[in-house]
């Protein structure tokens, strides 16, 4: 009877092995298409994860199948078949196009039009990785001179298996896996992502940033960056990039986690612009993400920046947990709708702990048939004495079919703490149109010479190689939308 | 859902057990059949909860939870001798109301006293769906957009329309300006047992009629009752009416009030509310803009201590081209107050040159008050210019160093603060007679919160 058990367990063990394909002679590169517990072990067991991992993943998957999708958005579309999609493919690598004789013309013109150099243009639309070397050079340099500064920057797998204590320790701890539907799928499934840690009191030396990063050839779907600057430290990163990237998943469910300890600074750039769907409003992105970023330490600071300009709906709050004293959120945005396009986008700043201040800029533009809103919380908790925010919200009007929407919710629980909002929504001046018709630039440019200036006060803070960049995408987000 | 057995309870005993009756209007097949359809609407909806959107910062089922209201009753006692009056000069009119229902012998100058002019009706509504039904077949509800749909946001809407029992209601004809103040009283409190009344009250302007209506909510006795009001109004076009309400209901009361509004072309609505009184209140307003140049300036203060509750929720919908709107509502909160406000301005697709401008302040004055504050822009037309803003905190210690640096005691000073901050909003009152009665007010309520200060330790920050 012993002996029988025994066997039974073993067959089961092998069969469980061969189920999910973690001995290497079998070779998986996709998992069946659907999502169920099995493909929640698969994910798993390919990236040969411990067990807890295993374990919080199937707890979020569990608590995803019973949690209602948020409705309160401002968007519109047909439900999601979740059914429908892979949760697992090894790297595309092979199936992207050989050379860039083999990418659609329309995308180059607009590598072109953004100045960006043939190697990054080949790594960007995708061309086979190992025809790329240069990046990947780069890329090992980058490394090295982390390294020699202590600084970890990883894909959140190799992470996992390499730094488990901080994984451990920081995953799900400013958004928990229970946080929201696309949240809690992203706990449940999430295969790529970034890892970074910078210790105690360093300044990293450069801005890092996905684009770079050595395996980072496909971003992925359910991305799960983590970023964590220890007492003292400091480091700018940047995701995304100027460039419309070739992408063929429709949803995407990020999580970025950021923690700050004391005096310390993270600065996250994001340059969004997945495909937004054609001049009909047909494809494109759903781009679910959550972003939050917890102040934990005295005197830290966090600072979301991003520009929007892709992806045909966009939902997305980067927000800041002021937890410690004198910390100091910031979040400063761009968002380009146009088309058929729609974004809800904005920010919360819950102020807990005393002195903690934060400022918003939020600049919507929305032209074509796009409908956008700002969607902010500022809360001042009871203990945020002197606390202090100041938000400043603005929306241009291109066109007669698109909307533009503020919905801000202020709570103030403090006496000593000072909360300010203004906002105002406009079409673009044609005064100031004119002004540069009569000086003979052209309509097309003039709209993206007086949208650029409306921008001016955001695309400041971008670092510098993104700022030029992204100057030059906001003119051709809103071609065709004016004339 | 949020359920009200109190409430569910009273409908049945006033619509079931006593057939509608004792309601007005009992002989009428159309309001015996809008009363019925009302009453099973609100069952199915039942109350307005915090997962409602519009009802995230205000939550009604615990307000009400473990409450219990009779119907008002007209053989409510009356040991009132006069109502005290707003202004020194004496209002053209007056109709009062003790727990809801009219009462003849307090008020004055109804139809028919003479010295309304021709082509002005105002009256009881209980009266009019007694004696002059025709007057009121079809006017009803005819505002209150999709009061037959299954909106969740409507609960208290239907309620009202089940079990609306009295009110005020004004026609004036076209061309006709009514020459002084109409007030609109309504006493409560008085009682010993804690009474729900739905008032709904009705004003139609006709084109170029002006007016000017003064509604006081007045507590005289410590009962604290439940006021679940509708108010509809209809302006001509260049209709204009000026509207000041004034709540002073005593702190055990639940005050709720919704005004459903239209302009026509070039009407102008200028309303002004302060909200003094009342435990838990909600003001909700919800005009449209269907003429243009029709023009709406909405204004008001809150003033709340305690452990008070304050909701204000206005909607305005500009559905045309070349409409204006403005509105400033500012606040001071003390104790562990609370105040929301919820203010949309709504753009449709096509109306164009929209000017709409919202701006919400408050003060806290204490470590345990709290603010709410949701100032939204919905818009859908490009050549538009809509501006919000607001700010909570406290008092500007700059000022306040200021002022004491020239010999102002702490109190003082605060005081002056405070009433300077509010008086910016009532000052765009423009009917000047009206605004003493309002700083009086303020004034008396810092008044008593300086009392209170002088009792703790003065600490300058």
């Amino acid at each position: 009877m012993a002996a029988s058990v025994e066997t039974v367990e073993k067959v089961k063990s092998l069969g469980e092995r061969y189920k999910y394909g973690w001995s290497t002679d079998l070779e998986m590169d996709t998992a069946p298409k659907g999502l169920s517990e099995d493909i929640v072990r698969f994910i798993s067991a390919r990236k040969q994860e411990p067990e807890w991992l295993l374990e919080w993943r199937l707890k979020a998957y569990r608590h995803w199948l019973e949690m209602p999708e948020p409705r309160w958005a401002k968007v519109d579309f047909p439900p999601i078949d979740y059914q429908e999609s892979y949760y697992y493919a090894a790297p595309k690598a092979k199936e992207g196009p050989k050379s860039l004789d083999e990418v659609d013309p329309k995308l180059l013109e607009t590598y072109e039009k953004l100045g960006i150099p043939l190697k990054e243009q080949e790594m960007l639309a995708g061309v086979a990785v190992d025809a790329v070397f240069d990046s990947v050079s780069v890329a090992t340099t980058f490394r090295k001179k982390l390294q020699e500064v202590g600084v970890i920057f990883c894909s959140i797998s190799e992470a996992v298996k390499d730094h488990p204590e901080l994984v451990k320790k920081y995953l799900g701890s400013v958004v928990p896996y229970a946080d929201n539907k696309h949240a809690c799928l992203n706990s449940a499934v999430f295969t790529d992502g970034s890892f970074v840690y910078i210790p105690k009191g360093v300044r990293c030396p450069m801005e890092l940033s996905t684009y770079f990063r050595i395996n980072a050839q496909n971003t992925g779907q359910f991305e799960r960056t983590l970023i964590v600057a220890d007492a003292g430290a400091y480091v700018s990163y940047l995701e995304g990039c100027t460039a419309p990237q070739r992408d063929e998943n429709q949803l995407h469910a990020a999580v970025v986690e950021l923690v700050a300890l004391d005096d310390a600074e993270i600065k996250y750039s994001t340059v969004q612009n997945w495909y937004p769907g054609d001049e009909e409003g047909r494809g494109g992105i759903y781009n679910f993400v959550t972003k939050r970023g917890l102040c934990a330490g005295r005197n830290s600071k966090i600072s979301w920046t991003q520009v929007e300009t892709g992806s045909a709906i966009t939902w997305k709050y980067p927000s800041c947990i002021l937890k410690g004293d004198n910390s100091v959120g910031e979040f400063y945005s761009i968002a380009i709708t146009n088309n058929f396009q729609q974004a809800d986008t904005g920010t919360k700043m819950i102020h807990l702990g005393r002195n903690t201040r934060s400022r918003i800029i939020s600049k919507g533009i929305s032209a074509g048939r796009a409908n956008q809103t700002y969607r902010g919380l500022v809360r001042m908790g009871p203990r945020a004495a002197n606390a202090r925010n100041h938000t400043q919200c603005d929306s241009l009007l291109i066109g007669d079919r698109c909307g533009a929407h503020t919905v801000p919710y202020i709570e103030n629980r403090n006496r000593t703490a000072q909360v300010e909002h203004e906002a105002t929504t406009s079409r673009i001046s044609e005064d100031q149109l004119f002004y540069c018709r009569q000086r003979g630039i052209g309509q097309e440019a003039a709209v993206a010479l007086v949208v650029n200036g409306f921008c001016r006060e955001v695309l400041q803070q971008l670092p510098m190689e993104f700022a030029v960049e992204a100057q030059k995408l906001v003119g051709i987000s809103l071609e065709g939308s004016v004339g | 859902m949020g359920d009200a057995p109190p409430l569910a309870r009273l409908l049945d005993a006033r619509l079931v057990e006593e057939g509608a009756a004792a309601l007005p209007g009992a002989g009428l097949p159309w309001l015996a059949e809008r009363r019925k359809a009302a009453a099973e609407r609100f069952r199915a909806l039942g109350l307005p909860h915090r997962r409602l959107e519009a009802w995230k910062y205000t939550d009604l089922p615990r307000a009400l939870k473990d409450r219990d209201y009779l119907p008002a009753q007209r053989q409510a006692p009356a040991s009132l001798d006069a109502v005290p009056a707003l202004t020194g000069d004496e209002p053209l009119a007056r109709l009062v109301f003790v727990d809801g229902l009219y009462r003849a012998e307090l008020s004055r100058a109804a139809t028919g006293s003479g010295s309304l002019p021709d082509g002005v009706r105002l009256l009881p509504l209980a009266q009019a769906l007694e004696r002059e039904p025709g007057l009121l077949e079809g006017r009803l509800d005819a505002l209150t957009g999709d009061a037959d749909g299954a909106d969740p946001q409507l609960a208290l809407l239907a309620l009202n329309a089940a079990l609306l029992d009295d009110g005020l209601v004004l026609l004036v004809e076209p061309g006709v300006a009514v020459p002084g103040r109409i007030e609109l009283v309504q006493l409560g409190g008085l009682g010993e047992r804690p009474v729900f009344h739905a008032p709904r009250h009705l004003v139609v302007l006709g084109e170029g009629a002006s007016a000017t209506l003064v509604e006081r909510i007045l507590g005289v006795g410590p009962t604290g009752g439940l006021a679940n009001a509708v108010t509809e109004l209809r302006l001509g076009k260049g209709a204009a009416l000026t509207h000041l309400r004034l709540q002073e209901a005593n702190e055990a009361a639940i005050e709720l009030a919704t005004t459903f509004g239209a302009l026509e072309a070039g009407a102008r609505y200028e309303a002004f509310a302060l909200t003094l009184g009342a435990a838990l209140s909600r003001h909700e307003i919800d005009l449209t803009l269907d003429g243009e140049d029709a023009e709406v300036a909405l204004n008001g203060a809150y003033l709340l201590r305690g452990r008070q509750h304050g909701d204000t929720t206005t909607r305005i919908v500009h559905r045309v081209p070349d409409t204006r709107a403005s509105e400033t509502y500012k606040g001071a909160l003390d104790d562990e107050a609370r105040a929301v406000f919820q203010g949309l301005i709504l753009v449709e697709r096509g109306a164009q040159k929209t000017d709409g401008r919202m701006l919400n302040k408050t003060l806290l004055l204490s470590d345990k008050a709290e603010v709410d504050s949701k100032p939204e822009l919905e818009i859908y037309a490009d050549d538009v210019q809509c501006a919000h803003g607001a700010t909570a905190g406290e008092i500007d210690a700059d000022a306040l160093f200021y002022l004491r640096s020239r010999g102002l005691d702490q109190r003082r000073a605060r005081a002056l603060l405070i009433e300077a901050f509010l008086a910016e909003a009532i000052e765009s009152l423009s009917d000047e007679g009206l605004r003493e009665p309002l700083l009086a007010r303020v004034r008396a309520w810092l008044q008593k919160a300086g009392e209170q200060d002088r009792n703790e330790t003065e600490g300058g920050r």
